[in-house]
């Protein structure tokens, strides 16, 4: 049993890692590309595959006492919000562009 | 715990934070208003992470609530914003 403890531990250790680092170059790239739409795919990692990484470690970790229904409901839930919010933005930089070039060809800062 | 968990507990934690210290720049001064709203919701997914991880470190799952409220809000000011840019109202 303490084996089996241990191993869990070691396998929620190893996905927690992964989920940090995930992160970390998430916001490496909101910071570093260069333009918004490339800029947008830098968030989607974390919202989908770093944060199945932390829920699974915390699934893992209270697998006894509660049996990863709540875990699972968070990462549901983003899994639905994160296109909804990206499609959302998308639209709304394509009409603001489009809006700008109308009003005034000159500025291109959006 | 083993210490394994316990190292990876705070390293997890350290990323988020940094992951978020990161995103402050973009969020500040970003060139348009959308790379903010996208900063914005980068955070709080970061935020909602950190307490995740901090569920495992106090050992209680009540930390699952709080995070799940964490994600629809959010997803709701993320999107409300959004539709702001969008249209120039959130209620239409």
């Amino acid at each position: 049993m303490t084996d089996l403890a241990t191993f869990a531990d070691a396998i929620a250790a190893v996905l927690l890692l992964a989920s940090g680092a995930l992160s970390l170059v998430a916001a490496l790239g909101l910071l570093r590309l260069p333009d918004f739409f490339q800029r947008m795919h830098a968030p989607a990692m974390v919202t989908t595959l770093g944060t199945w990484c932390a829920a699974l470690a915390s699934i893992i970790h209270f697998w006894v006492t509660d049996f990863g229904l709540r875990g699972t409901v968070v990462v549901i839930l983003l899994g639905l919000t994160a296109p909804v919010t990206t499609v959302m933005l998308a639209r709304a930089t394509l009409f603001r562009r489009r809006a700008a070039e109308v009003s005034d060809p000159g500025e291109t800062g959006l | 715990m083993t210490p394994l968990l316990s190292f990876s507990l705070v390293a997890a934690l350290l990323c988020f934070a940094v992951a978020i210290v990161l995103a402050l720049p973009r969020l500040l001064r970003g060139p348009a208003a959308q790379d903010r709203i996208l900063a914005l919701d980068f955070i709080a997914v970061n935020a909602m992470l950190i307490v995740l991880v901090l569920g495992i470190r106090h050992a209680s799952t009540m930390y699952f609530e709080a995070a799940l409220l964490m994600a629809l809000f959010g997803f709701v000011s993320a999107t409300a914003m959004a539709k702001f840019l969008f249209r120039g109202e959130v209620i239409e």
